[in-house]
């Protein structure tokens, strides 16, 4: 495993500590202008991963992991959960699936709101749960096929000490 | 514009063929990456009037009016998506290629031939 | 307008996200509840479905109400949606065999909703209108199916799974690249637009590409003849349910996508190439069954005979006929059936003794008759003797194939019964009916979860056979639809043509 002191940088670490909240920002920035600008929830999600990601390289990813305490696959889920509920309201009222709803006024600072929204958010909470994710398995690789590794340690294969 | 796309998507195909030939798993999974690449390429050739420099993806905002010098936004679109794909694949196949060299103990394709023995 | 269409892809889908925050030991029994309630409402949606397309046409709808050519369509036919019921119920019996077979880790790292991708992805493919959102599900479905191939990491999988992750990469990114080089064609990728313009398309050498193209993206997930080296290599390494699944699911997805682009799609290229994929189909019946004579394994035996199987269903599609069609489609469910209930018959057996090696097996007729029973129900079926649906599935592919003339692949289809009968029996001879040469009293019994799902599928297989005219009946009503352009430009984009509205709309 890589350890941490690997990525000894002061450089990289001031900047990673800086760069933190302003490409959250940015990214819910993205994820609100998306609808009929460049942007969107699939961007902004990348853009806010990419933030975590950062993170990772700059301090480790046990620090990553440790700081960020995420439940990833569960944030997957709800991003699928909050994206299909967006669609189905439509499909209620007797619209084709994913016809889009709007409020009726835009409200300032943030813009129209309606559906397409909503399904952005999900789309956004789920592009930075699997992306972190599989960044966060890679980085941390004994962690890929755990199952695998199981097998192994019941076999004494990888040297694991036997109880 | 096309002739310089057309030898570069050449160059992938080629470049992909010869690594996807080798006997190495690592060299195997670059050679399908450039692949895709090639691939997405080719369909970004494939849009409506084929590539034109400069212009923008965009309908008049008003009159709902095609602009006279656009370039099709659907070849775009379609790339987006073959991207994304091929990222959560690449992203898998890594890790897959990664514990199976591990496992095997080897980077050799033509070791692992365990499953295909009767 | 039917917005019920997309009922079978919400629930899935759903149902695998909820299953995801419900996977730990503690609440399993709360994701296999959801899981199972989501499979149980698709298949009863699906029966539905094919009662309603069988009464009233079919079934058309677009996402978010964009109109047909602009927006992403789906369209249920007879064909799609007797795959989709058949796909689904496959799915059901699967999952309960995997509660009764399935060792526990697997469920703690995300087997079932893996499953519902699956499930997911073959239904989307089977009832999507548009040939790009075709390759997407795909990709979903060839995703969940590379998490469950692998799924356990034991060495065999992990070897067996690279070859099967990247020869379908590979048939993936063919299909990618017919879908730009249509585009760049004729300028649009629903399939029924494609289908219209594709008629005044005077450019025959690339149409003539892109169909080999789709012919080897298609056919490579199929497993016809040159391709078909990553499913033996791979199929029997994962847990037996997996495997079944596949060979219910994922080369007859591959087969189904061949009937609707090549069959209707690009009908004129396929009239044009049917003797060549006759050839195909011909040598792949022949090569998967000599391929399964020489296993000495349950499931690699069974696997070759996935590929012989496809031979026949490529048959169908060489013939460029409704007729031919529809007798393909008839014969497509009935191997779905039987070769999953094969699967996990065979299955019971490789868990009763713990390994898949037919030399190391025997006796099992004796021990269990009624496993003996229904394997050889299941293999009458498979051969295609009359009472069971195999007969009539091969019938009328022989009784198309004749009246049309192709008589030597209708030869080489009934001599690939013989075989395929004779290698069955093999199996037959090694594990149910030999003495056994070790001490049996040891062995662990079959359990009802074991032996219950396949004894359905068979049971379901000689129902087929026994009320076959019903089936017959609607297996022809689909394949003219299949084989039917203008109906189905007609039922999508309405009777003035997709072209009409595409000028209305520049308007």
């Amino acid at each position: 495993m890589i350890k941490a002191t690997n990525y000894d940088s002061i450089v990289l670490r001031t900047v990673a500590r800086l760069m933190m909240p302003l490409l959250l920002l940015l990214s819910v920035f993205m994820l609100l202008r998306g609808h009929n600008l460049p942007g969107g929830g699939f961007i902004g999600g990348l853009v806010a991963s990419s933030a975590i990601i950062m993170q990772m390289i700059a301090f480790g990813p046990e620090y990553a992991r440790r700081v960020i305490r995420v439940n990833y696959l569960g944030l997957a889920a709800v991003g699928i959960l909050v994206a299909v509920s967006a669609s189905v309201p439509a499909l209620l009222v007797g619209l084709p699936f994913m016809r889009a709803f709007w409020l009726p006024e835009a409200i300032p600072g943030i813009g129209k709101l309606g559906t397409p929204v909503v399904f952005d958010v999900g789309v956004f909470l789920l592009v930075i749960a699997v992306t972190t994710k599989i960044a966060m398995l890679l980085s941390e690789e004994p962690d890929l096929f755990p199952m695998h590794m199981e097998q192994e340690d019941e076999e004494g294969v990888t040297g694991a000490p036997k109880a | 514009m096309i002739f310089l796309l057309a030898i570069a998507i050449g160059s992938l195909f080629a470049g992909a063929v010869y690594l996807i030939l080798r006997r190495s798993v690592a060299k195997l999974i670059l050679g399908l990456m450039l692949l895709s690449h090639a691939v997405n390429l080719l369909i970004f050739t494939m849009g409506d009037g084929g590539v034109r420099r400069g212009a923008l993806p965009i309908v008049d905002y008003y009159t709902g009016e095609v602009m006279p010098n656009t370039t099709d936004p659907l070849v775009q679109a379609l790339i987006l998506t073959a991207i994304v794909i091929s990222f959560g694949i690449t992203a898998f196949i890594m890790a897959l290629a990664y514990r199976a060299t591990q496992a095997m103990k080897t980077d050799d394709l033509d070791d692992m031939a365990n499953t295909d023995r009767l | 307008m039917a917005n019920h269409l997309f009922l079978p892809l919400i629930s899935p889908m759903l149902a695998a996200a909820l299953a995801l925050i419900f996977t730990r030991t503690k609440t399993r029994n709360v994701a296999r509840g959801i899981v199972l309630t989501s499979v149980v409402f698709n298949l009863a949606y699906s029966l539905w479905l094919v009662w309603t397309v069988a009464t009233t046409g079919i079934q058309v709808t677009q996402a978010a109400g964009w109109e047909a050519p602009f927006g992403i369509t789906l369209v249920a036919d007879g064909a799609s949606a007797l795959m989709l019921c058949v796909a689904t119920l496959l799915m059901l019996v699967t999952m309960s065999y995997s509660f009764a077979s399935l060792d526990p880790g697997y469920e703690n790292f995300f087997y079932y909703p893996l499953l519902l991708l699956l499930l997911l992805g073959v239904s989307g493919a089977f009832l999507t209108g548009d040939i790009f959102n075709l390759y997407v599900w795909f990709e979903v479905l060839l995703l969940a199916s590379f998490g469950l191939m692998t799924l356990g990491g034991s060495r065999a999988q992990l070897e067996g799974g690279l070859k099967y992750v990247v020869l379908n990469l590979l048939g993936s990114t063919a299909f990618l690249m017919a879908c730009g080089l249509l585009y760049g064609t004729v300028g649009s990728l629903n399939m029924a637009h494609v289908a219209e313009r594709m008629q005044s398309v005077n450019n025959p050498g690339i149409v003539t590409v892109i169909a080999c193209l789709f012919f080897f993206a298609y056919g490579g997930k199929a497993a016809i003849l040159p391709l078909f080296f990553w499913l033996p290599t791979s199929y029997h390494t994962p847990p037996v349910a997996v495997t079944a699944i596949f060979s219910g699911l994922l080369t007859k997805v591959g087969a189904y996508s061949l009937y609707r682009v090549l069959g209707l799609v690009l009908q004129d290229e396929l009239v044009r190439l049917a003797p060549f994929v006759l050839v195909i189909a011909g040598l792949t019946m022949v090569v998967g069954v000599f391929g399964a004579m020489a296993q000495m394994n349950v499931r690699r035996i069974l696997s070759f005979h996935i590929i012989s199987q496809i031979g026949y269903t490529i048959m169908g599609l060489g013939l460029a006929s409704a007729v031919g069609l529809a007798a393909g489609l008839l014969f497509t469910v009935h191997v779905m059936i039987v070769k999953t209930a094969l699967f996990f018959i065979g299955g019971a057996a490789e868990q009763i003794y713990g390994t898949g090696d037919l030399k190391k097996m025997g006796g099992l007729a004796q021990r269990e008759p009624l496993l003996a029973i229904f394997w050889f129900l299941g293999i009458l079926s498979l051969a295609g003797i009359p009472p069971m649906s195999g007969f009539f599935g091969k019938l009328a592919l022989l009784q198309a194939g004749v009246n049309q003339g192709a008589i030597g692949i209708s030869v080489i289809a009934a001599f690939t019964g013989i075989l395929t009968f004779f290698s069955m029996l093999k199996i037959w001879n090694e594990v149910f009916w030999k003495k056994s040469y070790g001490d049996m009293s040891k062995l662990p019994r079959v359990t009802p979860g074991l032996l219950l799902p396949g004894a359905l599928l068979v049971m379901i297989s000689l129902a087929l056979g026994l009320g076959a005219g019903v089936l017959v009946d609607y297996s022809q009503m689909a394949g003219m639809q299949l084989f039917d352009r203008a109906g189905y430009i007609a039922s999508v984009c309405g009777v003035q043509g997709c072209e009409a509205i595409v000028e209305a709309a520049l308007r």
